[in-house]
């Protein structure tokens, strides 16, 4: 790497740099970490620009650099957020947006009808519903993943034989694309013909009605997230134990702490930037993860296992006629939803960290 | 007596790391092997699912007469071919445009303290949460608008919103781990940043570039909630809307199922556990440094 590197600083700096064009892009260039700075005037044996012309130069190269995105979220994030937002507050249906059938356009005659939807998708029981499930859901699933991955995490951080092999058997559920593993398991959890079954009913135990019963279901499409989730939870967990110096248990030997001790007071927090990190990642994934309900059960049986966000592409592309608004008034509830929680939880950890 | 076994039980605390008693061994072991087999299981049985004549298809047996039908037929009867080639056009157009887009921000955001910078690096953590169920009903008026609808382009231009601001956040990660001397050695040599980033740090973050697009590339190819909203019609669908065909169309062919899943996690998997070391760093790193 290091080779690499110098190689191609000299090709740079052979292939277009006479002194004049160097002396004036350094100026320009300046970073504005003072350290930086200092240690390339030093070199340059230094050129006395106007600190404000100097920065707003580097400024430039940024706001340049960052252009691309900026447009991109505007464009295709930003306004349809706001389309969305604005959409949430109108009565839209399939049947009064403007559409183009064939060479005909037909225009919107959809009405602004202020916070209605809200106040109709609030007043509804459905949404508390929806709301109580999505929220244990959550806390389900994330719990178990990241008491699972801390596990699994905790066994694989030493040195034994097959420890390789052990991981990679581990890993491999994240490397299945989402959308193939839920139909692995839909085909596993079959009532009729499933694995799951005959190896139950191999057992003597009756078979159980997976994705048939509200309360089965319930624990097939958690299970099955939790499947899906431990490999990233195990892996970002085991990369963080491995960054806690290794002195630290050494000493902690030597005092005679026991291997609970050390994992209670080394390990763990050690591990709390990378925890609150994938706690905070997890926690909205699952909160928004779309596939393994939608895929796994529909939603059903009936709606029992129906999430905020499963209802809200339900209302939009399942029912008919498809509401728009309906959809985005979910969506926007969804969003502050989180909002509220990612608000929440940096507030307490903050708190947390002046405790500390 | 009593001293011997506290002793022992001393030594046992003392132990040096990474040795351990027997009974402990047996029971890492035992633990890891469980957990492993339940890690591994679902995906080996869709393999040995796929191999299995179809009269066979949901029999306990392991491997019974194995056989490549369900393949051929997938290749020769289906849709799949088309689908696998929609899916690899529309993740790969992706993947292209978003690490491309995105390397310049990383770059900018983890080199250079600006005005703006803030709320930039919010934007992009708080568009990674963003439920899709927000942006779906207007990307999806927007795409009937523009014509796009059941066209590959359409779900690129969606897919870019999730793959942008995702990539940008991983290169800014990448990035970090590159040191400053290098930038700066550049400077002395009289490179704009522009230059810096092109000649210096590009080549340098090629393993990062890899990586942010690898990770882009299957969050496209798996993902399932536009793609089920906005293809339509089996000579439009991507693989995830595809499959989905297999269980209520073909009425559960089971058999087809599993060789198609198997086709469609194959090369992901493969790239995947090549790639997983550093996909992690990046993710983490630019979180908690953000």
């Amino acid at each position: 790497m290091a080779a690499h590197t110098s190689q191609s600083v000299a090709k740079a700096a052979d292939g277009e740099t006479g002194p004049d064009a160097g002396s004036a892009v350094r100026g320009r260039s300046r970073r504005t970490d003072g350290n930086a700075g200092a240690k390339a005037g030093g070199k340059s044996g230094g050129s006395n620009r106007p600190g404000l012309k100097r920065a707003l130069a580097t400024h430039w190269y940024a706001w340049a650099m960052i252009t691309p995105v900026v447009l991109v979220l505007g464009v295709i994030i930003g306004w349809p957020l706001v389309r969305g937002v604005y959409l949430s507050l109108t009565d839209a249906t399939e049947r009064n947006v403007g559409r183009t059938i064939g060479v005909n356009h037909i225009e919107a005659t959809y009405q602004f009808i202020g916070l209605d939807n809200y106040a109709e998708v609030l007043a509804d029981p459905v949404f508390l519903q929806r709301l109580v499930w999505t929220v244990t859901w959550t806390v389900a699933c994330v719990s178990v993943t990241f008491a699972l991955g801390l596990g699994l995490a905790t066994l694989l951080n030493r040195e034994f034989k097959g420890r390789a092999a052990y991981r990679m058997a581990l890993i491999l559920p994240w490397a299945v694309p989402g959308f193939v593993s839920v139909f692995a398991w839909r085909f596993l959890f079959n009532r009729d013909n499933g694995i799951l079954n005959k190896i139950l009913e191999g057992g003597g135990i009756s078979a159980v009605p997976w994705l048939d019963d509200p309360t089965w279901a319930k624990i097939a499409v958690i299970a099955v997230n939790v499947w899906l989730g431990v490999p990233f939870m195990m892996v970002a967990l085991l990369g963080g134990m491995q960054s806690i110096p290794g002195e630290l248990y050494e000493a902690a030997e030597m005092d005679g702490a026991s291997p609970w001790q050390r994992f209670r007071h080394i390990t763990l927090p050690g591990l709390r930037t990378v925890s609150m990190t994938v706690i905070l990642l997890s926690t909205i994934w699952t909160f928004n993860m779309f596939p393994v309900i939608f895929l796994l059960t529909r939603g059903g049986p009936g709606d029992s296992t129906e999430i905020l966000v499963t209802q809200a592409f339900r209302e939009a592309f399942v029912t008919s006629p498809r509401d728009f608004a309906v959809s985005a008034t979910w969506g926007v509830l969804i969003l502050l939803l989180l909002t509220m929680f990612a608000l929440v939880y940096r507030r307490s950890l903050r708190k947390q960290g002046e405790v500390w | 007596m009593t001293t011997d076994s506290a002793l022992s039980a001393k030594a046992a605390s003392a132990r040096p790391r990474g040795k351990r008693s027997a009974l402990a061994s047996a029971g890492l072991h035992g633990t890891l092997a469980v957990a492993a087999v339940i890690a591994v299981f679902p995906v080996l049985w869709i393999l040995l699912t796929s191999l299995k004549p179809a009269k066979h298809a949901i029999s306990t047996d392991f491997v019974k007469e194995p056989t490549l039908d369900n393949y051929r037929y997938l290749v020769e009867s289906t849709s799949f071919l088309t689908w696998f080639g929609n899916s690899v056009l529309v993740a790969g157009i992706t993947t292209v445009l978003g690490v491309f887009i995105a390397a310049t921000t990383g770059y900018a955001v983890s080199r250079f303290k600006f005005p703006g910078m803030k709320p930039l690096m919010w934007t992009l953590l708080i568009t990674q949460m963003f439920p899709m169920a927000i942006l779906i009903v207007p990307l999806y008026n927007l795409m009937g608008d523009l014509g796009l609808l059941n066209q590959p382009l359409g779900l690129v231009i969606t897919y870019l919103t999730i793959a942008v601001p995702f990539c940008a956040w991983m290169m800014k990660g990448f990035f970090d781990t590159i040191p400053v001397e290098i930038d700066e050695s550049g400077r002395v040599d009289g490179l704009n940043p522009f230059g810096t980033f092109w000649r210096l740090i590009l080549p340098l973050a090629k393993p990062g570039l890899a990586v942010t697009g690898f990770y882009a590339f299957i969050t496209a190819w798996g993902e399932v909630a536009y793609a089920s909203a906005f293809m339509v019609g089996d000579e439009h669908l991507t693989l995830a809307g595809g499959l989905q065909t297999f269980v209520t169309q073909y009425t559960s062919n089971w058999g087809a199922m599993s060789a198609a899943s198997i086709l469609i996690a194959i090369p992901a998997a493969f790239f995947f556990l090549f790639a997983q070391r550093h996909l992690v760093a990046g993710m983490t790193a630019g979180a908690t440094k953000g």
